[in-house]
């Protein structure tokens, strides 16, 4: 094998198919254009995503001021470029003399991780059960299918809320609710996907082979769908997120003193007729992130896999 | 057609009954309701009391048939707040939440498509651009951070618009752009995309070669199969709208369901939330029965499978 020649390499056969395609000076530039563009669009989309992420990590060091810090000297004081405003609170500060910046970089730490805890827990429940629908089809695949069809056709929020109602809130309880939320996105495009994928080449030699159908979801189906799980993952994320808040400003997520984004508007909406600025700023922060999510959702989405453009 | 409607009309009662299994399980299983109402100094007695007032004290199987049997007899027990029968309570204020839903809807619908639809007509321009912005900023804002910024300009900087509260028409012009937004925002991007795929198909080309006018061949061939996917969206946005009118109610004191069932959860209004959430399910649960007809009409090929 050491004096072989470099064509008969078994990756040789590759570099000729990447040659024979860069012949084709119409496909490989119909190739390269999206590519760039949306690598580009990926850069310029992450970039809030990146701040936010940033600041959730290095909290302590970046806020001013400690977030649960009361000054009831320094009430509602406008952000800092206004007059009336202080240099030391670059926000202003919220109805009982919170610093509102320090509250936002804060509230990072809990919108982002309880968004993916609870899509990763989603991701974990909704592609097995996709699988297992769409491998096993039949019976199996009827009552699951029926279970995400129920589940859809009604409105989460009403559902988060009566559970909510029921067990109080807490942060273990938002996660799993918002991760029952998020399971049927997983669930429905990895089971279309195993429809098809149950009767490629490999997984039929698999079946042949006498390999057990637990073996075969979790080697050969699982880690073909994971790409794609990955994008619709990224894609559920921005809802996610906005859910959070939405149950936190309804007084059922995040519980005070904890700042979250959500928590933060729904103390502002009182203060709405003389402070502009504890409404506004913690949306800002909200919808900046989930705009992030949501583009960096869309470009993986046109990169990995183009077809899922109408799902 | 009579086949097709016989068929939905079986699917809905399924889903009616999964929805309500769902409720019921949401309900029963993730605590007791008994332990959240009862003051902190009740005792044993008194928290046994209570579960025998609520049911709780027979078998899993028979509570949910009683739900069932009283949900469908529109008996909910009597609101510990208003110290009035729940369900009627809860179908008095489904008026001014379908108000609001419905100008969402209208609003959505009369703002999105023809957003999208010149979008795809002027594809690649700077109109095209700026629409596309508007669908993307409004996907990404929550609810109630738009309906807070609105108050803000409209209500408290240029005080055009009343704050909150069910009156004239002004009162609805708020509250129902920030329903509308996320949703006219949907429809906007829907519409587009449908009628770029629409646009080019062979039909259309037939249809310009004829002669007909471009204004013809967009609105009258090209989107009445590009709103085909549309009305599909509605259909399953329904679900969010309902759950966003809760959200919009309460920044707007909107007297609606949403905003009570809110109060209800505050006050522990067991009997209400229950009524308030079976009430919202059966409506969405009718409305999907609609859409689906609605789908059947337009497509031919629904109704054939």
């Amino acid at each position: 094998m050491a004096g072989a020649s470099p064509e008969s390499r078994p990756g040789a056969l590759t570099m000729a198919g990447e040659d024979t395609w860069r012949l084709v000076p119409h496909l490989g530039r119909r190739r390269r254009i999206p590519m760039t563009w949306g690598s580009l669009r990926l850069v310029v989309a992450a970039v809030p995503l990146a701040v936010t992420v940033l600041a959730a990590a290095f909290a302590a060091t970046l806020a001013p001021h400690d977030p649960l810090a009361q000054d009831l000297g320094r009430r509602l004081l406008p952000p800092s470029w206004l007059s009336g405003g202080s240099g030391a609170y670059l926000l202003g500060t919220d109805q009982i003399g919170r610093d509102v910046l320090s509250r936002i970089i804060y509230g990072a730490r809990i919108s982002l991780p309880i968004a993916l805890a609870a899509s990763a827990l989603g991701a974990g429940v909704g592609i097995p059960l996709g699988a297992i629908a769409g491998y096993f089809r039949g019976r199996v695949d009827g009552v699951l299918s029926n279970a995400m069809d129920i589940q859809l056709s009604f409105p989460f929020l009403l559902f988060a809320i009566s559970i909510i109602a029921v067990s109080g809130p807490g942060v273990s309880v938002l996660v799993v609710v918002l991760a029952i939320g998020s399971w049927v996105a997983y669930a429905r495009i990895v089971r279309g996907m195993v429809l098809g994928l149950r009767e490629k080449e490999f997984v039929q030699a698999a079946r042949a082979l006498g390999v057990s159908s637990g073996r075969i979801i979790a080697r050969q189906i699982v880690p073909n769908v994971l790409p794609t799980a990955f994008v619709v993952g990224t894609l559920d994320v921005g809802r996610i997120i906005i859910l959070e808040a939405t149950l936190s400003f309804l007084g059922l997520g995040v519980q005070p003193p904890t700042p979250s984004w959500g928590m933060s508007l729904s103390d502002a909406r009182e203060y709405i007729q003389i402070a502009w600025w504890t409404a506004t700023f913690p949306g800002l922060a909200i919808m900046l992130v989930v705009l992030s999510v949501n583009q960096l959702g869309d470009g993986l989405r046109d990169i990995l896999d183009p077809r899922l453009r109408f799902a | 057609m009579r086949r097709y409607v016989f068929y939905k009309l079986l699917h809905t009662l399924g889903v009616a009954l999964g929805v309500l299994t769902l409720v019921f399980l949401a309900l029963r299983l993730s605590g007791d309701p008994a332990a959240m109402m009862v003051p902190p100094d009740a005792s044993l007695q008194d928290i046994r009391a209570w579960r025998h007032e609520l049911g709780l004290d027979v078998p899993l199987h028979e509570q949910y048939l009683r739900f069932l049997r009283d949900g469908l007899h529109g008996k909910f027990g009597t609101s510990f707040k208003h110290g009035v029968p729940a369900w009627p309570l809860v179908t008095e204020r489904m008026w001014a939440t379908a108000e609001l839903a419905l100008v969402a809807l209208g609003l959505a619908l009369a703002i999105g498509m023809p957003i999208g639809i010149v979008a795809s007509r002027t594809r690649g321009s700077s109109y095209d651009a700026l629409a596309m912005a508007f669908a993307v900023f409004g996907q990404a804002t929550p609810y109630f951070w738009l309906g807070l910024m609105l108050i803000l300009v409209f209500s408290v900087q240029i005080p055009i618009f009343p704050t909150g509260g069910r009156g004239d028409w002004r009162h609805l012009v708020l509250p129902g752009i920030t329903l509308g937004t996320f949703f006219a925002a949907s429809v906007a991007r829907l519409t587009r995309s449908c009628m770029l795929e629409v646009l080019g198909t062979e039909y259309v080309l037939t249809a310009r070669a004829k002669g007909l006018s471009e204004r013809v061949v967009t609105l009258k061939h090209a989107l009445k199969n590009a709103l085909i996917p549309v009305v599909t969206l509605i259909g399953l946005h329904l679900g969010s709208l309902l759950g966003g009118a809760v959200v919009t109610e309460t920044i707007f004191a909107w007297p609606g369901v949403g905003r009570l069932i809110i109060f209800a959860i505050s006050y522990r209004d067991y009997p209400v939330v229950q009524a308030a959430v079976f009430l919202l399910a059966m409506i969405f649960v009718s409305i999907n029965l609609v859409v689906d007809l609605l789908y059947g009409l337009l497509d031919p090929r629904v109704r054939a499978e």
